[in-house]
């Protein structure tokens, strides 16, 4: 009987849209969604609230994309979005942009009006595919109910392969709401996408013998290291090969930067043995890096001397803005696993790593610690060290940004998420809300600015409501102050627009919330009050009152080679 | 340069929304592009003409173009030996006095013409982007009224005799 009564409710309409789009969630394995409803949604949200998801519900849409973002980055799962129709689906278009930059996997849902007014220019209509399309890895429109669930299967698959990716799924009101049998299994039927994986072996020889034959080697790492969750084979090449490694911005972590032969951060604000290191070697093997301006510099001065290997899974970034003797198309694992077992003999570039010991010991990162106010570089260096380097670090963007990435020494791999390639204000709170959830036990501090703070504070909210552990520690220095420090250098000091006197009280606002805040304006006030706090597990606003003045260096001025830094120590 | 890149695409809503956003995204310019069914149910055949600097402009075109997941397959077929062909309609002013010499130029170009009317006639030719160029350089001074033209197709011939291979992708 009951069987029988099983194969009639198959047989007859009974599941709707949104209940396709439950059970699709489900089979993904989805625990987080990080989603806010709204008119176009109400079918889904209404079987949301009868499922067991842990439902986030962010303060702004953008602050909930940022989050699934940082969720992503440190899960390394897809991180799930849900955005009303309209101005919900507009809110979310700046994470999406970021997330592909980033090669971030998310996948957006937005409501759509009815599919029987699409086009009308109805309420809460806004062309979302259209307006995401040079944004997202893919896009869908839901036009069919059975084909709901084979598009997110499709749509997962796609966001998390290969290169990952943000993709957004556009779902009617009524294909969610209307009623349809279980549909048949479909399967993905997606001819165009197939990633390669897997090296070509005559290309790895090639590198193979260019290591060996090679005697100033350097590997530059990305974060395609860490989305290839190659960090361990990346240690062992390198260790095998006594080749040293820079980081990128977005691969910091994927070496341990204790680890004798890691050079440090390059790029425009990297450090000088890393970006000399790019400057006079003469084998460049990158390894999931895409070679972007903020890392080269001057294209017509990047590694003159060198020939270039490049590991990467996106065939078009290799030889986009580097010519590329070498090309490795393949995942970064995929392709240190083959290196590995490759026996020709490791170079000899003694004189080599000598010459980068000397630059280390010569050049270091520095600042003036006899400074009577608090120096930004102090604080991130007592917040590595009172944390041991274990926490996550989630990051706005700006000055404080390039402090945490120099002065956050990170020896594991995803404890770093930062908005690298859109650079998105206001993206640090809520990423360190995703990176909080997806490791709760973890340590999670959120470096921001006092602007981009204020681009995201309703934020604070959500940390409130699940009493996140989440160390928010602002670098107040009343300014935009990169932007500042750019009209300092290149403008003659014409701060326009830049300097912000008028501010909130921080504390105030952090206590309107009900959470604990404090104003340091000293170091001795730092070391007592991130002693008390750190391993707290409540949340807690810091708000450091910093030199106003301070600047990052180095500094590669735009236009510049990676050489000619400026501000280097001498 | 110019070159011709045949794609072929699944038949799916804003396909060529995606392949002309990626050109205006990447500041490529777009001489032509063609579109139509091809041999394979659902799938769909485009050619593009472009114009690019650079040999390394023309092979960024073709990877970022293989990326998108709703493209199967991207060929820079310039350097083959390939049939292209571009149709285009041509309304051309003509009386009594003018239409005998116009249709003396359109024989030698194996043009024809498909509607006449009291003051003006309109022609129909086929052929390779460059005689289109010719002939309407010669029909210009009768005075071109309107003009719509395709844009080119084309495809690989069957016997490739004079390959001058080169090969852009590197998958």
């Amino acid at each position: 009987m009951v069987r029988e009564a099983a194969l009639t409710e198959m047989k007859t309409d009974t599941l709707t849209g949104a209940d396709l789009l439950i059970s699709a969630l489900e089979k993904e394995k989805v625990e987080v969604i990080f989603g806010y409803p709204g008119g176009a949604v109400l079918p889904i949200y209404d079987k949301i609230y009868d499922s067991k998801f842990l439902h986030i519900l962010p303060r702004h849409e953008q602050g909930g994309i940022h989050a699934a973002e940082g969720y992503a980055r440190i899960s390394g799962k897809p991180g799930v979005v849900i955005a009303t129709s309209g101005p919900g689906a507009t809110n979310i278009v700046t994470g999406l942009a970021d997330a592909m930059m980033d090669s971030l996997p998310i996948v957006a849902f937005t409501g759509q009006v009815a599919t029987s007014v699409i086009g009308s220019d109805a309420f809460q209509e806004a062309d979302i595919l259209g307006i995401t399309t040079p944004i997202t890895k893919y896009n869908f429109q839901i036009r069919k109910l059975e084909d709901i669930p084979r598009v997110i299967k499709e749509a997962f698959y796609i966001a998390s392969s290969g290169r990952p990716g943000p993709v957004l799924i556009d779902f009617p009101k009524d294909i969610a709401s209307s009623l349809t049998k279980q549909p048949e299994e479909q399967e993905m039927n997606l001819p165009g996408y197939q990633p390669t994986v897997k090296p070509n072996f005559l290309q790895i020889r090639k590198l193979a013998e260019a290591v060996s034959r090679a005697r100033k080697p350097v590997i530059l790492a990305g974060a395609g290291v860490l989305h290839a969750k190659a960090s361990h084979e990346l240690l062992q090449y390198a260790e095998q090969q006594q080749i040293p490694v820079i980081h990128t911005l977005l691969g910091l972590g994927g070496f341990p930067a204790n680890h004798p032969l890691f050079l440090g951060l390059a790029g425009m604000h990297g450090c000088y043995t890393a970006n000399m290191g790019l400057s006079e070697c003469d084998l460049l093997i990158n390894i999931g890096a895409r070679f972007d301006d903020r890392l080269t510099g001057n294209l017509d001065h990047f590694a003159p001397k060198a020939m270039v290997a490049h590991v990467d899974i996106d065939p078009a970034e290799i030889g986009k803005n580097v010519p590329t003797l070498i090309p490795i198309v393949a995942d970064a694992k995929a392709a240190l696993t083959a290196l590995l077992t490759q026996t020709d003999s490791p170079p000899d570039q003694k004189d080599w790593l000598k010459q980068l010991q000397e630059w280390q010991e010569k050049h270091p990162y520095h600042y003036d610690e006899k400074s009577e106010t608090l120096k930004p570089q102090q604080v991130m260096e007592m917040l590595f060290s009172k944390t041991k380097g274990e926490a996550i670090v989630a990051t706005d963007v700006g000055q404080h940004q390039m402090w945490a990435a120099q002065y956050y020494r990170f020896n594991q791999a995803d404890r770093w998420v930062t908005s690298g390639g859109l650079g998105t204000m206001g993206f640090g709170l809520p990423a360190s809300i995703g990176a909080q959830l997806a490791e709760p036990g973890a340590c999670v501090i959120a470096v921001v600015g006092d602007a981009g703070f204020q681009m995201s504070t309703q934020e604070l909210a959500v940390i409130q409501e699940l009493n996140l552990p989440i160390k928010i520690a602002i670098f107040n220095n009343q300014s935009l102050g990169m932007v500042r420090q750019w009209q300092e250098f290149f403008y003659e000091s014409r701060f326009s627009h830049s300097k912000i006197p008028v501010q909130p009280s921080f504390v105030k606002l952090a206590e309107a919330y009900d959470i604990k805040g404090y104003t340091i304006t000293n170091a001795e006030e730092a070391h007592e009050i991130l002693d008390e706090v750190l391993h707290n597990r409540e949340p807690v606003l810091l708000d450091f009152r910093v030199d106003a003045e301070e600047n990052v260096y180095p500094m590669i001025a735009p236009g510049k080679g990676l050489h000619e830094m400026v501000g280097v120590k001498e | 340069m110019k070159r011709i890149i045949s794609l072929t695409v699944m038949n799916r809503p804003g396909v060529l929304n995606r392949i002309t956003n990626l050109f205006s995204k990447r500041n490529y310019n777009i001489e032509s592009i063609s579109v139509g069914l091809s041999e394979h149910e659902g799938m769909s055949r485009i050619t593009c003409v472009i114009h690019v600097e650079n040999e390394k402009l023309s092979e960024q075109i073709t990877k970022q173009l293989n990326k998108q997941i709703d493209i199967i397959k991207v060929t820079d077929i310039t350097d083959q030996a390939i049939v292209a062909r571009e149709l285009a309609l041509i309304k051309v002013q003509s009386n009594p006095q003018t239409r005998n010499e116009i249709y003396s130029l359109i024989e030698p170009f194996r043009a024809s013409v498909i509607d006449v009317s009291k003051d003006s006639i309109v022609i129909q030719i086929t052929g390779e982007f460059e005689k289109i160029e010719a002939f309407v350089e010669l029909i210009k001074p009768y005075g071109i009224k309107e003009m719509a033209r395709t844009g080119t197709t084309a495809f690989p011939r069957g016997t490739q005799r004079h390959v001058n291979q080169k090969t852009f992708s590197i998958v």
